[in-house]
């Protein structure tokens, strides 16, 4: 899937993430906070890049604002990020969820 | 060398501290001798003295124990303008042992640190900068955390010689005699500074309110006190109460109070006569609410309501549902304002509140307390000190010494946010598993092995799901994932005291 | 009617779909059943993130024995078709159609519900349905709606609109409603489904939500539906049956095991015949008696 503009899901809430995912020329960088970035860290990012991978994202930009989320939040929000920022939220990829 | 808890403890500092580690939390029947201050003796009829400075100058010598007592809370003035002085005038390598430290005073240590005027701490806790500061090996000398009970013996004891106490009171008259009760500032009880005032060399009162001489009811007493110093204001009173003074509205922390309640009300404590903790929080105050459902609808009184005191436990107090309070400190006003008019609300001070080298403290007769956790493990053992990071920002408080009640309820929820409360090993031991009972969560309970006699009570509550801790621990860990360890260094930046003074565990300088 | 065993619905609690907190807590209070909503909670630029919020959790979460409801938007919306996809796929037990006001539109959801089955390989028929009726055209067609779908499990009165398509508001003493109370519980007896009675929102006048709750369980209503997980212990309360029913109730139902010992198609207490309704009843406040902890497990009172 193509990033076409930059998008956000995602709130600022506890137990939520926000995720900001831009246009980038190739591969997949992640700047994340985290309150639980030592202890969770890895695996927040882990599951963004799963998803993505899923998404056949390849090139993008995320921020990841966390504010104690759990991994399905994680997912959900990141999906939503990248079918907002590919407009393709009309459309779901079914066979992605 | 390891405590009783398997906590690795480092042989070179325990010895050179002359440190036992944690065996036991019976405390058993020793003969101990206490230490008494030195008094200069005084026999004039005025101990105004007009500035800090002058005092400190008196006073304070490098290489000193001060001390400083925190029921002003976050609404402190005292601690910041003492310190201030005492930097100033280039004193080095103190000792400060306040009974806790406040987020209004954390600039202050970390500049005194920085400065060399302050080596070592003890303290109950510590939270925020300070905390963060200490955790990255900011303070030479490791922080030795003891409970409110503990400090008590350890002042008795010696361990803690205080040489100058500056303590900060909302009226004072000209030779010293104090209470916590009246004027602008008003805290309540002196519990904790009350020991101070008993066994520091120098004695120190800082207010903004001299009254007439003899002033009463005297909590601090003339005999005590050496100095009366006039400042423009000890504290800001809209930021002494705790701020958890209103009912939780969160459904989850109801259904947590609501669960407590009924494993209170389902234990053979629940009887005419008995008696409670339940400390501050929005839960803990919800607890008291229903427990006062129950006890009106059980026809039940309880004798006392004991440590930190709030308008709820106060307000069961005017009703008549307790009988008497037993008063450490006041976390709101309404609790301050009702040990003034309450002849059955009386003033303690922290040795006879929980120090276990006493001739009877009032935790020993506590049958039922309500306490929170940053962690408890499949130990039941309780952190109340490090975070979710490693980093310090908590503090004992009354913890271990409560958890000497007959029913230790420990009161919080299974995750918060993406941290698992109940862990298989909690970062920091602080109370040992054998002093906890029943561990209340959203989801159910689970009850201390070594309470047969509460498995057969509690056991079969209506809607209330007993479980095994290691499954309680189990259901964390599926809804938040397994946590990557934290990493520490070797550098041993705190050491916890358990309540008779051995060393039960250490907080590790944060790798980050 | 979609299921032949009657399952307690005392409490449906409502639960913003966009909201990470509460949809992660959703099944910690003992709601009968939770009603995830991605309708009116949810903005309109949040709807395609509430949906997926909502699908991750089911996927994941824990819920326990509560039955699960999504709360779809409307199908005058553009949300409709992919709420509806997406909630099938996820498995959801019930979809919740606002603003019923017809047959044909429990008839479309039914026909979506079961092209989505489909197109997901679920098992044809899984998904149960229900309905919101929240306007007069709706209270006047309840009860055709109640029956139009052989998925339909109830149907549930939403006052809010309701009321101010009728040119008034809620009032504390709740007479607005009588007719539509009444209407929506006729028509899902009449059709064996559930029915659910309204929301109530003032959380700090738990005199009126106990005065409205008790009214409702004497017309005979499943349940509520709730805004606040606060209100599940007062619902359970209401309902929970005393102990001269429970008591009778057991005395039947211990005829009924005697008379099936005996082979006796007939069953008989004190020397009387018991029919169909006295045993139906005797079985819910078993049942009740159960929900409520009153019982032990041989379905004993036990004393308090």
């Amino acid at each position: 899937m193509e990033i076409k503009k930059t998008a956000i899901a995602g709130t600022l809430e506890s137990s939520d993430i926000q995720l900001t995912i831009s246009r980038a020329d190739s591969g997949i960088t992640i700047d994340l906070q985290s309150d639980v970035k030592k202890v969770f860290g890895d695996q927040i990012e882990a599951v963004i890049k799963e998803t993505l991978k899923s998404l056949d994202v390849t090139a993008a930009k995320v921020k990841a604002v966390d504010k104690g989320a759990l991994d399905c939040v994680i997912k959900a929000r990141t999906v939503a990020a990248v079918q907002r920022a590919a407009e393709t939220t009309d459309t779901p990829a079914w066979e992605v969820l | 060398m390891k405590s009783k808890v398997n906590r690795e403890l480092p042989d070179d500092l325990m010895k050179k501290l002359d440190y036992k580690p944690f065996e036991t939390t019976e405390i058993g029947n020793p003969d101990v001798q206490r230490v008494a201050p030195k008094v200069h003796v005084s026999t004039g009829d005025d101990k105004i003295v007009s500035s800090i400075k002058q005092v400190v100058a008196d006073t304070v010598k490098d290489g000193m124990t001060i001390s400083f007592h925190h029921h002003f809370r976050n609404g402190d003035f005292v601690f910041n303008q003492v310190m201030r002085v005492i930097i100033d005038a280039g004193i080095k390598n103190l000792t400060l042992a306040p009974s806790s430290l406040t987020g209004v005073m954390n600039d202050m240590v970390i500049e005194a640190i920085k400065a060399g005027t302050i080596t070592n701490i003890t303290s109950s806790g510590m939270r925020g900068s300070l905390g963060d500061f200490v955790s990255h090996g900011g303070l030479k000398n490791p922080v030795i955390f003891r409970s409110h009970g503990n400090r008590a013996r350890a002042i008795e004891h010696g361990d803690i010689k205080i040489d100058v106490a500056f303590l900060g009171v909302p009226n004072a008259d000209r030779l010293g005699n104090a209470n916590g009760m009246e004027g602008n500032a008003v805290f309540g009880s002196l519990g904790y500074a009350l020991m101070d005032a008993q066994y520091a060399d120098k004695v120190v009162l800082l207010t903004d309110n001299i009254v007439d001489y003899p002033n009463t009811p005297a909590s601090i007493k003339q005999t005590q006190v050496d100095y009366v110093v006039k400042v423009d204001k000890v504290g800001d009173p809209d930021k002494i109460g705790s701020g958890a003074t209103r009912f939780t509205k969160d459904p989850k922390e109801l259904k947590i109070a609501s669960m407590v309640n009924d494993v209170i009300t389902h234990s053979p404590y629940f009887k005419d006569g008995f008696s409670f903790q339940t400390g501050s929080g929005g839960a803990a105050l919800a607890v008291t609410r229903y427990l006062r459902q129950a006890m009106i609808d059980n026809q039940i009184k309880a004798s006392f309501a004991l440590g930190g005191i709030t308008k709820p436990t106060t307000d069961l107090l005017n009703e008549g549902l307790v009988k008497k309070v037993m008063d450490v400190q006041d976390f709101d006003k309404g609790a301050a304002d009702s040990m003034h008019t309450s002849g059955n609300q009386q003033e303690i001070d922290a040795s006879w509140y929980a120090d276990p080298d006493n001739k009877g403290a009032m935790v020993d007769q506590l049958d039922v307390v309500i306490l929170s956790a940053l962690e408890i493990d499949t130990k039941f053992n309780v952190n109340v000190m490090t975070g979710s990071d490693g980093v310090i920002r908590g503090a004992i408080g009354g913890h271990q010494d409560a958890a000497t009640g007959k029913l230790t309820i420990i009161s919080a929820p299974l995750v918060r946010g993406r941290i698992a409360t109940v862990v298989p090993d909690v970062t920091t031991v602080v109370t040992p598993g054998d002093s906890v009972d029943v561990l209340v969560t959203e989801f159910g309970i689970a009850i201390n092995p070594k309470r047969t006699d509460l498995i057969s009570a509690l056991g079969n509550i209506p809607g209330l799901p007993v479980y095994k801790i290691e499954d309680l621990q189990k259901m964390a860990e599926k809804r938040v994932g397994k946590p990557k360890p934290l990493e520490f260094t070797d550098r041993t930046v705190a050491l916890i005291e358990y309540r008779d003074g051995s060393i039960i565990d250490t907080v590790k300088e944060v790798k980050d | 009617m979609a299921e032949n065993e009657e399952r307690l619905r005392r409490t449906m609690m409502f639960v913003p779909g966009n909201n990470p907190a509460m949809v992660k807590d959703a099944g910690i209070y003992g709601a009968d059943s939770i009603m995830f909503d991605l309708e009116d909670s949810v903005s309109l630029p949040e709807k395609d993130a509430a949906r997926l919020l909502v699908y991750e959790a089911l996927q994941t979460q824990d819920y326990g024995d509560a039955e699960l409801v999504v709360r779809v938007n409307g199908q005058d919306t553009p949300f409709y078709d992919n709420d509806v996809k997406a909630m099938v796929k996820a498995g959801i037990d019930v979809i919740r159609l606002p603003k019923a006001e017809s047959p044909e539109m429990v008839e479309k959801l039914e026909a979506d519900i079961a092209a989505a089955e489909k197109e997901f390989g679920r098992e044809a028929g899984s998904t149960h349905l229900m309905a919101a009726i929240e306007s007069a055209k709706g209270v006047l067609r309840a009860a055709d709606i109640a029956a139009a779908s052989d998925r339909m499990i109830g149907i549930a009165l939403s006052a809010e609109d309701y009321t101010t398509d009728m040119k008034t508001h809620r009032y504390p003493d709740g007479r607005e409603l009588e007719f539509a109370r009444n209407m929506v519980l006729h028509a899902a007896r009449a059709a064996g489904v559930a029915a659910f009675d309204t929301v109530f929102t003032n959380m700090d006048d738990t005199e009126g939500f106990y005065r409205e709750t008790e009214y409702i369980h004497q017309l005979g209503f499943d349940g509520k539906s709730l805004v606040n997980p606060r209100q599940i212990p007062m619902v359970n309360k209401v309902y929970e049956p005393t102990e001269a029913e429970i008591k009778n109730a057991k005395n039947v139902i211990n005829a009924i095991q005697e008379a099936k010992l005996k082979g006796s198609g007939v069953i008989s207490m004190n020397g009387q015949m018991v029919d169909r309704p006295v045993v139906l009843r005797a079985q819910r406040v078993m049942k009740l008696a159960t929900a409520s902890h009153l019982v032990d497990e041989e379905g004993n009172y036990l004393e308090k």
